[in-house]
């Protein structure tokens, strides 16, 4: 890439695998999981995160040296929480019903701690352009899990994509259905969605074994 | 008296802040691989949710609801300030955390030393503003019944957090296929706990609102059975932790 230099460039690729947010730093696990249920409303999520996430980083950047360090939490909490009620009012207007199914996760996203995380970890101490590639590297593989999981969940949960069905009717029995397969409607209740993460690190940590926990 | 009862039973179990709408995540797994500093972070948890949720009850119904505030006169009383409640919900809670976290260390050194560390990660607890958030989604009626909401669901929270702290004490005795160990296996475990706790949501008595599942299709008959299956492991568990907890 000419555009960025390899420095950078590994600010977006690293947080996509080795340095995860929700795997690896285990952050901004609170919002992901409820509402992975559906692939849209993972996606809708994904890139609030995306946005709120990207400019949030920016601004705090240029903020970082006026910024006394005893108020930094609350200065950055209302950054976030202007940039949450920006995304909740657009998508109230333009997506209503995705923000009801949303309900109060929109919302939770001030305090999702891949947001703060950030902001401590990275915005304080880098420039804006820097700030806003982690930003979205970091918010790209938080929405790589919740794609993932939501695909997973939706897929073997309801036999849709989208909402668009994948697999056959399950009434008319046509297609996948014909021949006896079931939906299971355990990937559809919210616990399931810790399990598919699990699965995930299992998988993840069993081909990089250089990311093993110490027992 | 019957309806705080049932608020109460309900936000602990049933609508269990970390089992049922994943809450408090963060802290949950950070916090959580010690009984004695799941215990404190637990109880700072409740103490903070059964401030914050009664005084975020009152700017809802005074200050952000449409109409509410009409107490400053008829002129004032088509304005709908909802969309402040964001901004305005946290900034109570970061200030109350702080004026808590003073207090505290004034008046009782003692409760300071087993809280003190934990209230300033509190302000950026899901689990709290996430109270606050459904308190108002859920129009609950009263002061009364927001306080209640508030400890109660702090109180599942302790639970949940109390219960995966002694799992994870235990279960570094066990041999843990080795990607699994620490963040993976604490996942599937509480999601088999959180399976459990799907179990209460029969508990719910002559109520005003009706369960979420619609007619049950023979998907969902089908979900009960497996959710059976499941809750008898995940019961095994529970029953584990509870005699940890209790050995302690």
């Amino acid at each position: 890439m000419a555009l960025l230099s390899k420095k950078d460039a590994s600010l977006i690729s690293d947080p996509l695998a080795d340095n995860n947010p929700i795997t690896i730093q285990v952050l901004g696990i609170c919002s992901a999981l409820a509402i992975t249920a559906e692939l849209k409303a993972s996606v809708v999520m994904a890139i609030s995160v995306m946005f709120v996430l990207g400019v949030g980083n920016v601004v705090i950047s240029l903020m970082r040296n006026v910024i006394p360090s005893k108020i930094r939490i609350i200065v950055q909490l209302i950054v976030v929480a202007t940039l949450v009620i920006i995304v909740d009012q657009v998508l109230k207007a333009f997506a209503y019903e995705l923000s009801k199914t949303l309900s109060v996760f929109v919302g939770l996203i001030i305090t999702n701690c891949i947001i703060m995380g950030r902001f401590e970890a990275f915005a304080l101490g880098n420039g804006p352009w820097r700030s806003f590639l982690d930003g979205i590297g970091n918010s790209l593989g938080y929405g790589i899990i919740l794609v993932i999981v939501g695909f997973f969940r939706e897929l073997l949960g309801s036999g849709t994509l989208f909402g668009y069905p994948v697999l056959g009717d399950p009434i008319e029995k046509t297609g996948l259905y014909a021949l006896g397969y079931e939906n299971n409607g355990f990937m559809i209740i919210p616990p399931a969605a810790l399990i598919v993460v699990g699965i995930i690190i299992w998988v993840q940590r069993s081909r990089n074994r250089a990311l093993i926990e110490e027992a | 008296m019957l309806e705080h009862l049932e608020l109460f039973f309900k936000s602990i179990f049933i609508d269990n802040m970390v089992f049922a709408v994943f809450l408090g995540m963060c802290s949950y797994l950070a916090v959580s691989k010690k009984v004695s500093t799941a215990v404190g972070l637990g109880a700072a948890v409740i103490f903070v949710l059964g401030v914050t949720v009664p005084l975020n009850w009152l700017l809802d119904q005074y200050l952000l609801r449409d109409g509410a505030l009409a107490w400053l006169g008829p002129e004032y009383a088509d304005y709908n300030l909802g969309f402040l409640s964001f901004i305005l919900f946290i900034a109570t809670i970061a200030t109350m955390v702080q004026l808590v976290e003073i207090v505290v260390e004034k008046f009782s050194p003692s409760l300071y030393n087993s809280l003190g560390i934990f209230l300033p990660l509190i302000a950026v607890n899901c689990a709290i503003l996430g109270g606050s958030l459904f308190m108002q989604t859920r129009d609950i009626p009263n002061i009364g019944l927001a306080f209640n909401y508030g400890i109660s669901s702090g109180i599942g929270w302790f639970l949940a957090i109390l219960a995966i702290a002694a799992i994870r004490e235990k279960i570094r005795y066990s041999n843990v296929p080795a990607p699994l160990r620490g963040l993976g296996i604490t996942f599937i475990i509480t999601g088999l706990m959180g399976i459990g706790f799907q179990s209460f949501g029969g508990m719910l008595t002559g109520d005003n609102e009706p369960p979420e599942e619609s007619a049950p299709t023979t998907a969902e008959v089908k979900q009960k059975e497996e959710k059976d299956i499941k809750k008898e492991i995940a019961e095994d568990d529970k029953a584990v932790s509870y005699n940890e907890v209790l050995n302690k």
